[in-house]
């Protein structure tokens, strides 16, 4: 009986908040006036990866980091910079892990030519097979079927 | 006899069904270190988070003595863990240099009458705007930063007593 009003309380228990105690950042949670900058912001912060809940987007999350991001996107849109600009003042910070726009680097481009060489040997393969198999044209084929 | 050639795509499958197991059971690593070591402090100014000390602004980490900055957060858990390995750094003679994460002034107030209070300056940073300059993810972080405001090297996570000498020899090396 005790076990299970110990399990009763451990399950109802809420962790301890560590959160603070201060409103979101201006920029959180409000739009920006102009549509088109509001689309530019949104569009950024949608592959921007936030830093605290490791597989969401900035524009997805709710941890209050994520909203200090937007407020910083979105003030830097509304002075005026373009957002791979920004995109590029984080990756100067934190590297290419906060960016979800892959970039082709020194360590990455396997992941984009492995694609490549693998149909190439696809095509290879294919192409080898086929031509043991028929010389000609359409024609053959059906005189093959037709024996 | 079956030709060897049948069974590569099985063996290079078996391979990568292997690498993807072996990751499975690897422990998740959630530190995003900072890009900026070696790179300057920002040009930036924050109000004083408490009653008892002063703001900061970049000039404060430019007086020629290496010196911690320490990013924490009256509301954080860890930040009290760490607590007693700041004040042994700063009996050690080393200037801490704070910045309050998200903070209210009395919540830091409390917070460094209860824990104690090792720093020389306490700023105050609302919205994360110079963690996100310096390339900081979390509270509590600490950052050597040289006599002219360069980031030498970043600990992430709570100090704990076994960083306590790592620390000080960064410090030292900042200082030649």
């Amino acid at each position: 009986m005790r076990g299970w009003v110990t399990l009763l309380a451990a399950s109802l228990a809420v962790p301890v908040a560590a959160q603070d105690a201060l409103p979101p950042a201006p920029y959180a949670y409000t739009q920006l006036d102009d549509p088109a900058q509001e689309a530019k912001a949104v569009e950024l912060m949608e592959t921007l990866r936030c830093l605290k809940c490791q597989s969401q987007s900035i524009a997805d999350s709710d941890a209050p980091m994520a909203g200090d991001m937007r407020h910083q996107v979105r003030t830097r849109i509304a002075a005026g910079q373009e957002p791979e600009q920004i995109r590029q003042w984080l990756i100067d910070r934190y590297g290419d892990y906060v960016s979800y726009d892959p970039r082709i680097t020194s360590s990455t481009w396997p992941l984009f030519v492995i694609p490549l060489i693998l149909l190439l040997i696809a095509g290879v393969l294919l192409a080898r097979r086929v031509g043991r198999k028929s010389t000609g044209g359409p024609e053959e084929i059906f005189e093959e079927a037709d024996s | 006899m079956m030709r060897w050639t049948l069974w590569a795509p099985l063996l290079l499958f078996a391979f990568f069904l292997g690498l993807a197991g072996y990751q499975l059971f690897q422990p998740k690593d959630e530190f995003i270190p900072s890009t900026m070591i070696g790179r300057s402090l920002p040009e930036f100014s924050l109000e004083p988070a408490s009653e008892a000390r002063p703001g900061v602004t970049l000039a404060d980490f430019k007086d020629g003595t290496p010196k911690l900055l320490n990013i924490w957060a009256s509301w954080c858990l860890p930040c009290i863990a760490e607590a007693p390995h700041l004040e042994a750094l700063n009996e050690a003679g080393v200037e801490i240099i704070g910045v309050a994460i998200r903070d209210k002034r009395e919540d830091v107030d409390r917070f460094l009458a209860t824990h104690g209070n090792p720093y020389s300056r306490i700023g105050s940073d609302e919205i994360s705007a110079i963690q996100l300059e310096i390339g900081s993810s979390g509270v509590p972080e600490t950052f050597v930063i040289d006599g002219n405001g360069v980031i030498t090297h970043q600990h992430i996570g709570d100090v704990r007593a076994d960083d306590v000498p790592e620390l000080l020899e960064k410090l030292r090396e900042a200082a030649e």
